[in-house]
């Protein structure tokens, strides 16, 4: 406060729009708004009484509210907005992508990598008791993980707004799904099956969308999404409608199930049974297919036709006046995005052994786009920790029962989530408005080291 | 550069229109082997669009494009320029998070990757301030850099016609000095024939071998630069007040 006091010192100037006055006065502008505002909508009630409506004053939370708005405003006003230096600046520039992490970045990278390789195990060994719990988080993750990582070649690469990237997961589901139960095909066999169904369905969508950019590709993509969908709920005899499909089969481990008793995985190899070993298997199942999907598209990237996506991305015209088939470029970022896509659906269903058209809605497709924009367009590690955070965010809102005791016994955090999201978002938009890893790399760098030359310099002439 | 029976690029009776609206009512016009010709005339004249209708976007609605031998009129973009035409683009349009290296990449999209290396070091030799600015991104560089970028780019596509749409656009007098030299250097040493549409009619005139003046969708003159700088209307209408 002695700045302000200072202020006040020097005297005749009330126009500092930093001063302690001049935020206590927006805020009570903001609480009497709220008093005005919420007078109908916080302290009337209107209640059910015999004989028409009862009228209820509730004058302690309407008071209240006003108050958490004056003192929350107060304190933006003091810390954020209205002051020369906001503490939000340092949360920015603490942010990764700076430059200045680069090094400890691929340091991060491999931590991240060698603790994904042992995770199982790591849980077992450190959290006995809840290990089951944590492993499928970690799957569920790393579904997510993959997802994201096949959208961003369509969205950060390609730089088609895709809104509609969950009809191919659905595809790719439904695929082993139908073919098991109509065919009685095994997952290892269907999961190519799916992956190629889903990149065809990706044709299928990319060719009428080849002429649209931006938004009306947006839109089209959403309604693209919403068809597939209604579709697998609607054609009751063969997809089952909303009661969906049950009975999934399990991926084999060579041929062997991961069952109790004779000829499964524990008695072939001569240990004991534990149901964990099926949660360890889906886990390195997911994980390798997620490792596929990155190598894969890291290694695209760096191929012509990788290099034809980004630069689709960046200018449309230039790519055609440079002789590239926009077309073909477009149509196989759309087919290989979609077939990982299938990949993590087949993947999906062999999980949960029971599928049904409710885990394909449009939330599903708003959460993978969530997490690619979040972890930035075009970044694979991005991808990866704004996963972790979104994902592993909702399960950390399970466990926060303590909650319970501040805000009583009806108080569910999970209900929050959305709420809390979009506040995630908002902040991390503001703050790294080019997702967390803002940074990308070049896909060729120099195999000799950069050097300027005299007569490179002199050429300039001094420009 | 005389005329020669057979010219590379042979332009007859070109409309293009924007929907209903017409942008080129019906543009003659030939490329030679071997030479600069320049297009020169105001805003809003059609030069860009006859440079956009030659690379098929849009596609001309009546008349006929002829590229060493072979009708382009109805061709896509990217048969055409695969045909041995490069577009430097209006604007530049170069691909701004792509490092310059990333950018000659996408240039050379279509050509044998056994030229890859010696076609950069003759860009380079060309425009030695990209090689120093090799791995910076495209959006960082200066609008002069970003020009010879633009050039270069299209010269990775080993053209055998070279389309420059402005390449004088908002750069300051001795940067555009510099990229019309390397422009007759091109055209000079490697015999590479150019198709150059331009404002700055005093620089392209003194350039090209032949040039014409468009106004309105039409072509109203043409002759050898030396030629139509001396035209007193070319003179009032282009040149006087923009001569440097």
């Amino acid at each position: 406060m002695a700045m302000n006091g200072s202020n006040k010192a020097v005297g005749t100037q009330p126009a500092d729009p930093n001063s302690f006055a001049a935020s206590v006065k927006d805020a009570a502008t903001a609480g009497f708004l709220v008093a005005v505002l919420g007078f109908f909508f916080i302290g009337v009630r209107t209640d059910i009484a015999p004989g028409g409506l009862d009228l209820k004053m509730r004058w302690g939370a309407w008071i209240v509210s006003i108050l958490v708005v004056f003192a929350g405003r107060l304190l933006l006003n003091l810390f954020v907005f209205k002051t020369n230096s906001p503490i939000t600046q340092k949360f920015a520039s603490s942010m990764p992508g700076n430059g200045r992490f680069a090094g400890a970045g691929k340091w991060m990278m491999r931590a991240l990598f060698a603790f994904a390789l042992i995770l199982p195990f790591f849980f077992i060994t450190f959290f006995p008791n809840k290990d089951r719990q944590f492993i499928d988080l970690a799957i569920l993750i790393m579904t997510y993980i993959m997802l994201g990582w096949g959208l961003n070649i369509v969205v950060g690469l390609a730089g088609l707004l895709d809104l509609g990237y969950v009809a191919f997961y659905a595809v790719g589901a439904y695929s082993f799904a139908l073919l098991a139960q109509y065919l009685d095909i095994g997952f290892w066999f269907a999961l190519p099956l799916a992956g190629i169904l889903a990149a065809c369905w990706g044709i299928v969508l990319g060719f009428p969308v080849l002429r649209l950019r931006g938004d009306y590709l947006a839109i089209v993509t959403l309604a693209f999404g919403e068809i597939i969908r209604v579709v697998l709920l609607n054609w009751y005899e063969f997809t089952n409608g909303p009661d969906g499909i049950s009975g999934i089969p399990k991926p084999t481990f060579f041929g062997l199930e991961l069952k109790r008793g004779e000829g499964g995985f524990a008695d072939f190899f001569g240990i004991a049974y534990d149901p964990i070993q099926r949660f360890i298997f889906l886990y390195y199942i997911i994980f390798v297919l997620a490792l596929i999907t990155n190598f894969v598209t890291m290694r695209l990237r760096r191929l012509p036709i990788g290099r034809a996506w980004e630069a689709l991305r960046e200018d449309e015209i230039a790519c055609r006046s440079l002789g590239i088939n926009t077309r073909n470029t477009k149509l196989t970022a759309f087919s290989i995005g979609a077939m990982f896509g299938g990949f993590a659906g087949s993947f999906f269903a062999t999980r949960q052994g029971f599928i049904s058209p409710e885990s394909f809605t449009f939330l599903e497709s708003a959460i993978i786009l969530a997490i690619v924009v979040l972890g930035g367009l075009g970044s694979q590690i991005g991808v990866v920790i704004a996963s972790i955070v979104m994902i592993g965010g909702i399960e950390l809102l399970r466990n926060l029962g303590f909650l319970q005791q501040i805000f009583g016994s009806g108080f569910d955090p999970v209900q929050y989530r959305m709420l809390i999201f979009g506040l995630a978002m908002v902040l991390i938009m503001v703050w790294k408005p080019r997702g967390l890893i803002s940074t990308r790399e070049p896909s060729v760098a120099l195999k000799e080291k950069k050097r300027i030359g005299a007569d490179m310099v002199a050429q300039g002439e001094g420009h | 550069m005389s005329e020669q029976k057979n010219p590379l690029l042979s332009v007859r009776g070109v409309e293009t229109y924007y929907g209903n609206i017409v942008a080129l009512r019906g543009v003659d016009m030939d490329v030679h082997r071997g030479e600069i010709v320049t297009m020169i005339g105001a805003n809003g004249a059609g030069k860009s669009t006859l440079m956009m209708t030659i690379c098929g976007d849009p596609r001309a609605r009546n008349g006929q494009i002829v590229y060493d031998g072979v009708d382009i009129t109805q061709m896509p973009t990217h048969e055409i320029v695969s045909l041995g035409i490069a577009q430097s683009p209006e604007g530049r349009r170069i691909f701004p998070r792509m490092t310059v290296m990333e950018n000659l990449q996408m240039g050379a999209a279509l050509v044998d990757p056994e030229f890859f290396d010696e076609d950069l070091a003759k860009v380079f030799k060309l425009f030695p301030r990209l090689k120093e600015r090799i791995s910076q991104r495209g959006g960082t560089l200066s609008g002069g850099e970003q020009q010879m970028l633009a050039i270069a780019r299209a010269l990775m596509s080993r053209p055998k016609l070279l389309l420059l749409d402005e390449p004088s656009l908002g750069l300051a007098p001795l940067i555009v000095k510099q990229i019309f030299d390397a422009i007759r250097e091109l055209n000079e040493k490697e015999g590479l024939t150019v198709f150059l549409v331009e404002q700055n009619a005093f620089h392209a005139l003194k350039l090209a071998h032949r040039g014409y003046v468009m106004v309105n969708g039409n072509v109203t003159m043409s002759g050898t630069g030396a030629e139509l700088l001396k035209k007193e209307e070319v003179r009032a209408a282009y040149l006087e007040g923009g001569r440097h």
